[in-house]
């Protein structure tokens, strides 16, 4: 399996990456922003998401609203803010190509005289109300945002969630949005892959003249404030929320994505919870039925990784027996390493992962988004055999190696999520932490 | 040549989609075996359809069907649940199970080198599932502890509630899940009566698809059932015998939840089974009404008042007639300008602000332009194939689906939305903080709102 594609540079630093893949009449068109929320500062959060929701708006020379043209020519689209990075994209029939580069660069090109007060107002609201929906009105909903405060200085920008607070939300001005179009909305910012049913000069001709005009701007100003003093005692923290059964967070600092030990404690993740025959859910779900539900994951970004395990208690269980058969787990895993059984399950799983997310060629995922996440993160496209090397040539040894390293008992943070006034449920010596 | 940024660009002639070959077998047990090549990628599924759902449920046991459903990857043949689930990692396989109302789906993809293995596994778990004891107390009491979280869930509350005003002790009156009290009385008895009764192969369809001819698929999937004899009478499942649904007499209907940041809103009533004839008509006026970004309902709620992240209307095409419902999360300061609107949307469509050509134009292209995506993938066309084996659709409904779309105009779409949305019938339900939204609500001349109890 491979994904193999043309890349194509523009004068302006445009990226355009293209993947022919003619099985079906569709286009997937994908353009990532190397801006996200680790960009923001300190009083300002959610703007890069709060921005993204302006680039659906219009832009200068069709100021109707984004969806409308790009819908009713049958085309799928959206666009998504993390920490690292904002994409958008289109899954557009054949002959709805040119329509789309259109769109994505006029609004690349011709966002701000578009933008009204009227508009910035009006998805302010949106935005809050999004956060009401996925963070405020549902359970365990502010548990990622008091994880991410404790295990970031306040400084660092991954000390808060892409959504970012509401009171900054609410602060912020046209005035921003402006400077931050200028800064990071710019070509040579930017990465644009097409994959599909497209001959590979005709998309770079297209994407040539639709964007070969844009003015490449300057280099955006780096991050700052990623320092990241080490941690060498255990935290614990309690929240209380509106939820019926406890629920525990253990969470280390991990490295970056594609850093050497990424791949490995993917697979520890891996080993530990996925699916029924991991060990954790085996024993806590399983065997000793002390908890509803548990998962494990390796959370890779830009700046640095965070490993993450949490468990939800079954009714008349504790968040203490929970952190002990965790840890117990943890400790055996780091003595004895894996089996040869456990070993070859993850690789054959890993292996069918990268083949089951490559089935698309575009939209939330897909061949296209996956150049495109090749590319502005490791600066190649074709990444891909690299990428799956890494799962490959995983050992015993090494996955044993990065969870001795990684996940230390003195380097973790717990945060116990408990219902509201059952403060006597968190693990022992938690310090309650307010988040709204 | 520099780009004209006057005028957006033509489409040009839509592409022409080759529809992907369904080749249908029976085997002598009477499973249907519908094989679809599809090369792209080296991956192969196989999709179980059962044409039995949460509507066989028994009226006293809401969550049969599902929890039977569960059971089947708690180990089959002769591998207990931790081998069942080490043979499916280990031919990368990703399995996925689902229940609605009308039909049990379950789902195996792998890699397809490992075919064989898959479809043998797929049949040891629908028709050799172990349901053993033990596995049935842990897989219960996972699923009432599920329940409990769901208390914390406005959306699932929302969801729960609706449909048992909607259609009461009818079938569909309850979710696929169950209740409390249903769990705790369920015995491992019933449910192995329930699978050997209900799964059979006379109402059981086997879509295989992907990286392999349609012999191989086919030969693969006879391999796995072909010996499969069923052992009892199959239970038959009567749709004529169900009730009507209750005819509602209350409008409103609010279920409170101290602190919520928002208003969970459900607005809808009974609405149409999916052999109507009125289908097309019926998915060209939602798509206008709140079936996509750009419909009225979001541009409205959404786009120009703020009130929500998103707002949408469906028709639930069931056996029966299924939901109309429109969903939408609200600020609670504005719960009921919100319903306002909402409810004048679904007012106006039906004649005082008709369908324009101008949106039925653009609502059907975007359907019949869209269609290819659904395509894409031999789990995605596996999927669309198990319709038209649940719903007894024709072999040619994927090809005549755009022809019938483009011809739906706009004296259809005012007459479907006249018949099949009925503002004496229309309910909305509330979920959300009683404090902030009651002051407001006989703005609404909907009567008084009956207060709900979780269920």
């Amino acid at each position: 399996m491979n994904i193999p594609y043309s890349r194509h540079t523009l004068d302006n630093g445009l990226d355009v990456l293209v993947h022919e893949d003619h099985a079906c009449p569709i286009v997937a068109v994908n353009l990532w922003y190397h801006v996200g929320s680790k960009n923001e500062t300190p009083g300002r959060t959610g703007f890069a998401h709060l921005f993204e929701h302006l680039m659906f708006e219009g832009s200068q020379h069709y100021d109707k609203g984004y969806f409308q043209p790009l819908q009713e020519a049958g085309a799928l689209l959206n666009g998504s803010t993390n920490a690292d990075r904002t994409n958008y994209w289109e899954v557009v029939p054949t002959n709805a190509l040119e329509l789309a580069l259109w769109m994505e660069s006029d609004r690349m090109g011709f966002l701000l005289p578009a933008l009204t007060d009227a508009k910035f107002e009006n998805q302010r609201e949106v935005v809050l109300n999004e956060r009401r929906q996925n963070y405020e009105n549902r359970p365990y909903g502010f548990a990622g945002m008091a994880m991410m405060a404790a295990l970031y200085p306040p400084d660092h920008p991954y000390s808060w969630m892409t959504i970012g607070a509401a009171e900054d939300i609410r602060a912020a001005r046209l005035d921003d949005v402006r400077a931050f179009f200028q800064t990071y909305y710019r070509p040579r910012n930017a990465s644009l892959a097409l994959a599909g049913d497209v001959d590979t000069e005709l998309a770079i001709d297209l994407a040539t003249r639709y964007f070969g005009e844009l003015e490449a701007g300057d280099t955006p100003p780096g991050v700052q404030g990623t320092a990241l003093p080490p941690q060498t005692v255990e935290r614990r923290l309690l929240l209380e929320d509106r939820i019926e059964l406890p629920r525990l967070y253990i969470v280390w600092h991990s490295p970056a994505i594609f850093a050497e030990d990424d791949a490995e404690l993917d697979l520890v993740a891996e080993v530990l919870a996925s699916g029924k025959t991991s060990r954790l859910y085996r024993s806590l779900v399983y065997d000793e039925r002390m908890a509803t539900e548990i998962a494990a994951t390796q959370n890779s970004r830009e700046l640095g990784g965070y490993f993450q395990a949490v468990a939800t208690a079954a009714p008349g269980r504790t968040l203490s027996e929970l952190e002990r058969a965790i840890s117990q787990a943890i400790v055996n895993f780091v003595d004895q390493g894996p089996n040869a059984h456990e070993i070859e399950r993850c690789q054959a799983q890993a292996e069918a992962n990268f083949v089951y997310r490559l089935q698309t060629v575009g939209g939330f995922g897909g061949k296209s988004d996956q150049l495109n996440a090749y590319n502005v993160f490791v600066g190649d496209p074709g990444f891909f055999e690299r990428d799956l090397d890494r799962y490959r040539r995983v050992t015993a040894a090494s996955m044993q190696r990065v969870a001795r390293d990684w996940l230390a008992p003195e380097r973790r943070v717990l945060l116990s999520v408990v219902p509201r006034g059952r403060r006597d449920l968190a693990l022992a010596g938690s310090e309650p932490v307010a988040v709204s | 040549m520099r780009i004209d940024r006057g005028r957006l660009p033509a489409l040009g002639a839509d592409p022409l989609l080759r529809f992907p070959e369904i080749q249908r077998r029976t085997l002598d047990n009477g499973l249907r075996v519908w094989t679809i090549e599809h090369h792209a990628v080296p991956l192969v599924s196989f999709l179980v359809m059962l044409s039995v759902g949460a509507s066989a449920d028994p009226d006293e046991r809401p969550g049969l069907a599902a929890i039977t459903s569960d059971m089947l990857d708690e180990g089959c043949g002769d591998l207990d649940a931790m081998e069942l689930h080490d043979a499916l990692g280990r031919i990368g396989g990703h399995l996925d199970s689902e229940i609605g109302s009308d039909a049990t789906i379950l789902t195996l993809s792998s890699l397809a080198r490992h075919a064989d293995r898959a479809s043998a596994l797929v049949a040891d778990m629908i028709v050799r599932p172990r349901l053993d004891a033990t596995d049935f107390h842990r897989v219960r009491e996972l699923r009432l502890n599920r329940l409990i979280q769901l208390r914390d869930l406005a959306p699932a509350l929302a969801d729960r509630a609706f449909v048992r005003l909607l259609y009461g002790q009818h079938p569909y009156g309850h979710m696929p899940l169950g209740t409390e009290a249903s769990l705790q009385e369920l015995t491992l008895d019933e449910v192995s009566r329930f699978h050997r009764t209900m799964f059979v192969p006379s109402r059981m369809f086997v879509i295989a698809a992907g990286d392999a001819t349609h012999d191989a698929l086919a030969a693969a999937v006879e391999r796995a059932f072909g010996d499969w004899r069923p052992l009892a009478e199959a239970r038959q499942i009567d749709h004529s015998t169900w009730p009507s649904p209750p005819v509602v007499h209350e409008r409103l209907a609010i279920l409170h939840r101290p602190g919520a940041a928002q208003s969970e809103l459900r607005i809808g009533h009974v609405g149409a089974p999916r052999q109507s004839p009125d289908y097309h008509a019926l998915v060209v006026l939602n798509i206008i009404l709140g079936g996509q970004f750009v419909s009225r309902i979001n541009m409205n709620l959404r786009e120009d008042k703020g009130y929500t992240y998103g707002a949408r209307t469906s028709f639930d095409f069931r056996l029966g007639p299924g939901p109309f419902v429109l969903n939408a999360s609200v600020q609670s300061e504005v719960t009921v300008d919100a319903i306002r609107e909402a409810l004048d949307e679904l007012y106006a469509i039906r004649g005082p602000r008709p369908v324009t050509a101008e949106e039925l134009r653009a609502g059907r292209a975007a359907l019949t332009r869209g269609y290819p995506r659904n395509f894409e993938t031999a789990e995605q066309i596996s999927r669309g194939a198990a319709q038209l084996a649940l719903y007894d659709l024709p072999d040619d409904y994927f090809s005549t689906f755009t022809p019938k779309v483009l011809a739906v105009d706009e004296t259809a779409v005012t007459r479907v939305a006249e018949q099949y949305i009925d503002p004496s019938q229309l309910l909305t339900l509330i979920v959300g903080d009683r404090e902030k939204v009651v002051p407001a609500l006989p703005r609404l001349n909907l009567g008084e709102a009956s207060e709900l109890v979780p269920l």
